[in-house]
Parts: structure tokens; sequence; C-alpha cells
């Protein structure tokens, strides 16, 4: 178990492989191009040669003599006929030839500059210095040498060098073959390369062009057999087939004195075999496929990019203890917990420390065997390993469960099933901010999915379309301890993005306190009781005794689930845009929410007051109660709404976008005469009537006309629509309280959609001179540029349809390029920020303790604890000492 | 034509160079070496401009910058001259 590396590494030395190191390190000289024999033996110095390594059970590995397990696999080499330059170092080769003579091979610098460089390089350590800092001096060398003409040393007259991507160099346009550049670097004498800011003890330039090639291990390139007993190669073999084919070739074409041409021929596919073995993704030549069309997958490939090894290996793995399924809603969990589906809960498991204290339970806990189930036929939690101290590990089966009860003892480990109130963390991918992962209790239940209260989809920016999430179980105490402390659901409450609540009411939930509290309806004792049921309510709020029968006030019921002592005043969101008296409510004191201890006295619930972003009661009882506080709150506001809402019910449909006959014909008048103002503009501006706006030209002037032309009528047909859609239809409800959807998508669907646009402007796009062959070239009026005036529930017509889509089509790119945009610049700012720390100073530090920032954002302010990133709300303030005084 | 001072511009913090005698006691109150506080070039306009003032100023001077903050009124941040810090 214990073989492989086990030493600490000191040192690293970076350093180029001479061919007498590659084949100093190789076990073996491939020289067939083949893998096994008919028998399906590996056949001797081919690719899949035992002394590389064995994959196959049984066989045992020619070098040293390991199994499959233990031998890790051991390098041969390929002799290449002919030399083929190294994708990787072209921009090298590219520089020694352009800094070196062509005819003596010395840097083309004279003695005295020599001596100077010299001078400076030899202050510099290469072994601790900053390599790019190595690299922009010997950078202005090697500039230096490369712009002289004329060699110094031997007076030679010097081509210029062009590269010919990816490999090919010429010089005044005849090519310079692999072996005529490495006999040049060949004479560079090792005095010259410091000024390369090569290490001429590890490195010689020549070892860049190619004469040997390592093969790897056959563990790195394993072949597979398909079900059908078909072998199939790794990419990398199949690479290595085509460069000992090709060299072959080329060895037995030049060794009979084939034509020139036919050697070049074959040399150029030596050099395109090596460089797509190194880089398929060269640019420059087409990518080398599989025989299926699929582009091969080598070196380079393995290492780069998401899918490569760092992004998908080392940076981030597979974990065990974790699990995936599909999301639904539960509104009767708190926002602490999650629904755990059984299934999932028999298999994740939390390791038990076995001691003297916990022994005997741990006991009875194994005997019930791997399946346990109580009295009531309810899941409870079994024990799937016992980890004995030698770390064997011990299945518990219903058959050996009574036994292996008795073997443990203080000091063993046993993995115990997931038990309802364990503290886990939940993600949901892409995890954008720390909301993305939180911690919570388990709840299991039946049932195949995740389940989560609905206050916090917003954090994890989840829906219930099919989104999936994951779940991981903690292993350790430090890390149970930490995430129940600071990563809890509870405690991400506030954002640290803008100081407010981020988790709060949705849909529904608002929908529903609005309908409850807006102009403070009243309920029968059995409406209340029916809505109270879904609270844990203490007490019932104060009735209103009325010919003898008891009723309700709706804000009396919202106040059931307010802390007592709670104090705030604000502009509810409704009345947020009116000034002094608002339409909506009849008492003037209505546009504002007062809470007077833990009592609503005025006001209507809505977004403004628990929806998430702007939830200010929310808000308020995070600041003075807690987050305990605040997460009860959240918890029984949401089962209020919903007790409310199954109720009352609730529902939505085509019909409330219903207006009458008039209200059609009118907002129709009105489109055709913004149609017939917008031709008289264009008339106007044909005739050159119509004064350019300032810093605008004539044509941008009829543009910006026309734009608010269109803009008017929309706003126009949508008043004119919403006149008609009070607050007794379900979509304005929504749009009102701010529960779904916003008044202009309404009067979009009653009234007219209105002028599409693409990037700012009407629509301009299609054939010369106009947006379809429907029109005539040259016209620019409102039908012609993507005006629509019918509505959605009208119908639009085909030409209106069609200039819709390429509006509706920009939102969808802009989309697209964004998140692939963002998400890039996110990882950049992760990898930057990822560790750095804030100490108990609040100093920012990064690993080595270079100071980042002196106090934590300058001000050592924690947004989260902050009041929507200002330190103090003085009207808030205020309200809360003139309550006090009354009291 | 006279060449502006960018240390005038208003959204320009206030630099201003923390003298030797100085120092000392700096970095024994902020608990810190010298190597640990963040570097500016000697190419930064600021610096350049400081220099046009008073003249030279030697690499590991520490530059004290006051930014004005709505939350914290001011915040006093320090930075160490050092050649070559950027490329
Ligand atoms: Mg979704
Ligand atoms: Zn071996
Ligand atoms: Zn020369």
């Amino acid at each position: 178990m214990t073989s492989g590396i086990s030493k600490r590494i000191n040192k690293i030395q970076f350093a180029l492989l001479s061919p007498d190191e590659i084949r100093k390190m190789s076990q073996v000289k491939v020289i067939t191009a083949d893998t096994y024999d008919d028998d399906g033996y590996p056949i001797e110095r081919g690719l899949m040669d035992l002394h590389m390594g064995v994959i196959e059970p049984g066989l045992k590995c020619a070098t040293c003599g390991g199994k499959v397990d233990e031998c890790h696999g051991h390098f041969g080499h390929v002799e290449l006929a002919m030399p083929v330059v190294h994708v990787g170092f072209i921009k090298e080769i590219k520089t020694f030839l352009d800094a070196t003579c062509k005819e003596c091979s010395r840097i083309k610098l004279t003695e005295d500059q020599i001596n100077s460089f010299k001078a400076k390089l030899s202050t510099v350590d290469f072994s601790s210095t900053d390599p790019e800092v190595i690299g922009s001096i010997t950078k202005k060398v090697t500039d230096e040498a490369s712009a002289r003409a004329v060699c110094p040393h031997c007076g030679a007259q010097q081509k210029k060098v062009i590269l010919d991507k990816p490999t090919t160099f010429r010089e005044e346009g005849i090519k310079v073959t692999p072996k005529e550049i490495r006999e040049r670097l060949e004479r560079i004498p090792n005095d010259d390369l410091v000024f390369f800011g090569l290490n001429s003890s590890v490195a010689r330039p020549e070892w860049m062009i190619l004469t040997a090639l390592p093969v790897p291990p056959i563990n790195v390139r394993p072949s597979i057999t398909l079900e059908t007993g078909e072998r199939s190669e790794d990419d990398l073999t199949h690479k290595l087939v085509d460069i000992i084919r090709i060299s072959q070739r080329l060895r037995e074409s030049r060794d009979n004195g084939s034509p020139q041409l036919i050697i070049e021929d074959l040399w150029d596919l030596l050099q395109f075999h090596v460089t797509t073995y190194f880089d398929n993704q060269t640019a420059g030549i087409p990518p080398a496929r599989h025989r299926s069309g699929r582009a091969l997958r080598t070196l380079v490939q393995r290492l780069k990019g998401k899918d490569g090894r760092f992004r998908s290996n080392l940076s981030g793995k597979r974990v065990n203890f974790s699990a995936r399924t599909v999301i639904s809603p539960e509104p009767f969990l708190s926002i602490n917990e999650v629904g755990v589906p059984e299934k999932a809960a028999r298999e994740l498991t939390v390791p038990v420390s076995i001691t003297i204290f916990n022994v005997e339970n741990v006991r009875n806990l194994i005997k019930l065997g791997p399946e346990p189930r109580d009295e009531f036929g309810k899941y409870t939690a079994g024990v799937n390993y016992i980890i004995r101290p030698d770390g064997r590990r011990i299945k518990v089966t219903i058959q050996n469960a009574e036994e292996n009860s008795k073997r443990i003892e203080p000091g063993w480990i046993v993995e115990r099933q997931l038990m309802e109130g364990d503290i886990v963390l939940f993600n949901r991918q892409p995890s954008l901010h720390r909301m993305s992962m939180m911690a919570h209790n388990v709840r299991i239940l039946s049932g195949q999915t995740f389940r989560f209260n609905l206050a916090v989809c917003t954090p994890y920016n989840a829906d219930f379309d099919g989104d999936e999430m994951n779940l991981h179980i903690i292993q350790k105490e430090e890390a149970r301890a930490e995430a129940k402390i600071i990563m809890r659901v509870q405690e991400q409450i506030m954002s640290p993005r803008f100081g407010g609540p981020i988790i709060g009411g949705i849909h529904d939930h608002i929908t529903a306190t609005f309908l409850l509290t807006h102009l403070n309806p009243r309920f029968t004792y059995e409406e209340t009781v029916h809505m109270l049921s879904y609270v844990d309510v203490e007490k019932m709020p104060e009735p209103e005794i009325i010919d003898g029968k008891k009723y309700f006030r709706g804000r009396d019921i919202f106040s059931v689930t307010l802390p007592e002592g709670l104090y705030v005043k604000f502009k509810s969101k409704l009345c947020s845009s009116a000034k002094g008296q608002c339409e909506y409510e009849e008492d003037i004191r209505d546009t504002f929410v007062t809470i007077e201890n833990g009592k609503l006295t005025t006001g209507t619930i809505d977004e403004a007051s628990v929806g998430p972003f702007s939830g200010e009661i929310i808000n308020k009882i995070f600041r003075r109660f807690g987050q305990e506080a605040a997460a009860k709150f959240i918890d029984r506001m949401t089962r209020l709404a919903v007790g409310f809402l199954s109720m009352r019910g609730f529902t939505t449909g085509i019909s409330d976008y219903d207006i009458p006959e008039n209200a059609v014909n009118r907002i129709r008048e009105i489109s055709e005469s913004a149609i017939q103002r917008i031709e008289k503009l264009i008339e106007a501006y044909n005739s050159n009537l119509i004064q350019a706006l300032p810093g605008r030209s004539l044509e941008e002037t009829l543009e910006i006309e026309i734009l608010s032309e269109t803009g008017k009528v929309r706003d126009e047909s949508g008043k004119i629509a919403s006149a008609y859609l009070g607050l007794t239809n379900s979509s304005v409800i929504m749009a009102r309280s701010g529960a779904r959807a916003k008044m202009l998508n309404i009067s979009e669907v009653a009234g007219m959609v209105g002028q599409q646009s693409v990037r700012g402007g009407r629509i301009n796009r299609g054939y010369n001179q106009r947006t379809l062959s429907h029109f005539k070239p040259g016209d620019i009026g409102a039908n012609a540029r993507g005006f629509v005036k019918s509505s959605y529930k009208s119908g639009l017509n085909p030409l209106e349809y069609f200039l819709h889509s390429i509006g509706g089509r920009e939102g969808l790119v802009d989309i697209a390029v964004r998140t692939s945009r963002s998400g890039y610049m996110q990882r950049r700012l992760i990898n930057a920020f990822e560790d750095l720390k804030v100490d108990e100073d609040r100093r920012v530090e990064d690993t080595i303790g270079s100071v980042i920032q002196l106090k934590y954002g300058e001000d050592g302010i924690d947004p989260t604890r902050s009041e929507r990133g200002e330190l103090v709300d003085i009207d808030d303030l205020i309200f809360n000492l003139q309550e006090a005084e009354t009291e | 034509m006279a060449r502006f001072n960018v240390l005038k511009h208003e959204m320009v913090p206030e630099h201003s160079l923390v003298s030797k005698k100085e120092e000392e006691t700096l970095l024994r109150s902020l608990e810190i070496s010298k190597e640990l506080l963040p570097r500016i070039n000697r190419n930064d306009p600021a610096i350049k401009a400081l220099e046009e003032i008073s003249g030279p100023i030697p690499d590991g001077s520490i530059i004290r910058i006051v930014r004005k903050s709505p939350t914290a009124g001011s915040s006093v941040y320090y930075r160490v001259l050092e050649e070559g810090v950027f490329k």
C-alpha cells in the first residue's frame, strides 16, 4: 500500500533532456510500431514491450519484476531517423538563430558588450531570482544581438530567419532543415549561453532539436479492452505508432538513396507527427485525428484547460462522502434544514471514534444491522463499516451485525449512517459567492430528491426545473464546528455584497403577505385557525367581536410572526413611487409599514418587507435580535404565507389580461396616430425640415425622436390597459407586490409590445437598405424598423414576429457572452484572492505575511454587519428613540 | 505648457513621504517589517510628482497615502518605494 514516492521535495531544477539522457533512462529501444502479437502478448521491442511496465494482471515487468500494482512503469525511447524540431521550444530556437552568427555561431555582441552584460548577469542569482526578471534581462541582450546585421566576430553578413509557423524556419525563402539548425546550435559556445538565460551545465540549445524521443511508460497510456474483446489503444500510443512508422520509412528511403523530394516529404510528415504528439492544437496545422474523426488527445491536451490534469485532477477532484440529486421545494422545512432521501442517507456516513463513553451506544447501533428502522418503520441510522485500529475495514451485514457489535472497543472507528440533525454542506454550482455553499441540518425524508425551504433559492440561485445540487458530509469535529458557527444558513442571511438580507420570501410568500395585510382585511375564526395552524403560534391574536362573532385582522395575524420588541418604520414597495398620498392605501399612514413592539399597525407587507435583497423586516430583526430570530421569522413567515394561500387560493391566467373592447380600440388608435407622427417626422427629415439636436447628426436626431415617440405610445397604452386592471387582478397583485413581473410585462401582454431594438437602436439590419424583402428599399417607417403595435395576447403578425425575434435574440446572445466572460473574470479574481486572510487586527495578508490592506476594506468594516453599506440607519435610530420616549 | 500636478487632482489621494526619523516608530506601531508592506513603483505618477516637489526620494522610503473614505472618514496606507515592482 505504501509504495511510491516517500521523499520530501527540497528543490526543483528545470533543465533540458539530452538525447544521451533519454537513452540512459530508457529501458528499451522501441523499433517496431506494433503492439501485441496474435496471441495478445506484447511484442518485444514494440510499443507495449514489457520493459516499459505492465497493465495486465498475471504478467510481470521485465525491468523491475513488479506485478501490475507494484510497477509504476519505465521509459523507453525511439531513435528518430532524422532530427525534428520540438514545438515547445520554437520561440527559444528562433531567439538562438536570430542572436547568433550563421558562420561562427557566436552571439552577435562585441567583446565590450559581452563584458558589460556578463558583469550585469553575474549579479543575478539564477536559482533564486524570479524567472520573469531574468527573462526581461536576457531579452534585452538577445534583442540587441538579433538586431545586428554583421557578425562582430567573423564579419559574416547575416540573413534574416523567418519562422513559418508552426515549425519551419526559412532564410531568404530557403528552408533551414532541423539538421542544419541543430548543427548551428551545437557550435554555440557554452560561455555564450548565459545571455539566453540557459544554464550550460544542465542544458544545451541543440537538445531542443530532437534526435531521440522518450516513450512514456505503459501506465501512462494503458490500452483498454472493449466488451467485444477488441483492444483499443491510447491516443498517445496511436501517435507513437505513427512516429515510429514514418521514422522507419524515412530511414529506409534515406539509406537506399530515394529522391530528395520523397525524403523531404517524409521528414515533414515526421515533424508533423512529433509536433502533434506534443500538442495536437498547434496553430497552423490540422489536428491529427482518430479514424472516427475525433481529434487525438495528446500531451498538451492532457494537461491544459478545464478538463486537463491541473484543473480537473489536481486543483479539483471527485470526493467521497458526497451526494448529488435533483432538488425540490419543501415549505415545511426550516431554512436551516435540508431534506435528504433515505437512499442517500444509507450510503453517506459519519465516522465515530469509539470511546469508553459511547461504546455501549455504538454496540447497540451496530446490532441493528445496516438498514434499521424504528417501531413505526421510520428510518434510523445504522452502521456501514467498522474500521479496526490497523485500518482494516469490515462491512456490516445483517448476518455479521450481532457478532461485530461485540468486537468493537475504544480506539476503533465506525462509519455511522446519516442521522437527523447532522450538519452537512449543501452546494449548487456555479459557486459564485460564499452563499453558494452553506451548512444545513439533515432531515431524512422519503422520496428521491434533496429538499429545502424556498427562501433559500435566492442565495443558491436555484429553481426546480431540474436543477441538481451536491451534498457533502463533514468528516471531522473541527470542520463540523466551523460549519455550524460560520456556514449555517442563518449565519448567511446577510449578504456581504450589499449589507442586506439575501434570504427572504419569494413569489407566493410575497403575494400572500401582501393579500394578508393590504387594507388590513378581516378573517373569520375558522380561516384564522387554518392559517395559524401552519405556524407554531404561542397565542391567537386579539379578536374583533362583531355581531357576537370573532374576527381577526390580517395585520394582527401577520404580527404573530414578529418578535416582541421590534420597532420599524419604512415605506412599502406598493407605494414606493407615490409622492404624498398613495392611490392604493386609503390612509396616508398606510403607505408606511409601521411595526410597534412587534405589532404591525399600518402598511402593506410586500417585497420591501420580506423579500430577499430589500426585505427590511428581515434586516431589522437580524440586526436587533440576531440570526436565530431572523431565521425563525423567515421560517414562520413563509409557513404563514403558505397557510394563507392554501385557505384563499391564488391563480393567474390569460383572462388576467382581458381589457374592454373600447380600451383595445383606444390603444389601436394611439398606435396608429404614433405611426402617422413617425411618418411626419420622416417626411420632415426628407425635406430637410428637422433641426439637428446638439452633437447629433440629422439621422441620429430623427432616430431619437422616433424612439421617444414609440416609447411614449407604449407607456400610454400601458396606462390605458392598467386603468382596467386593478388590485383584484392576480397579475397586477404579483407585479405591485413585487412577487413576480413588472407592470411593463402586463402592458406588453394586454396593451402593446412596442418598439423592438438591437444595440439600443431600432432594428436596422437584414437586406440591403431594408429589414425584410416585404418593405421597399429605404423604408425607415415604423413597421419596417420593428415597431410592434400588437400585444402578446392579440398575437403578433408575421412581420412583427420576425422583428421581435431579432430583438429577442440579442438578449440571448448577450447572456451567453456575459456569463462566459464574467466566469473567466471570476476565476482570475478567485485565484488572486483565494489565500489571502484577515488576521485578528483585521489586517489583510497573503501567505507570506505581506500586507494587502492594513485594515480590511480600509475601514475594517464587515459589510455583512453594515446597514446596506452604510454605518447606521439614521431614520431607524430616530424612530426607535421616539418610540422609546413615548413608552 | 505647465504640467499638471497629479497630486492636486481630487481623485488622487494625498501622498507624502515618511521621514527617516519617523520610520522606525511607524514600523514599530504597525508591528511590521518594511519588506512586508505593499510596494510602489518609482515610475508611479504620484512619486514623480512628489520628487518634483521634495527632490529625489531614495529606494526603500515609505510613502504615506491618506485616502478619503465614506465609512472611515479617512484611511491611512503605507507603501514602500521600490525599483522595478511592475514590468
Ligand atoms: Mg434551473
Ligand atoms: Zn517495472
Ligand atoms: Zn560570426
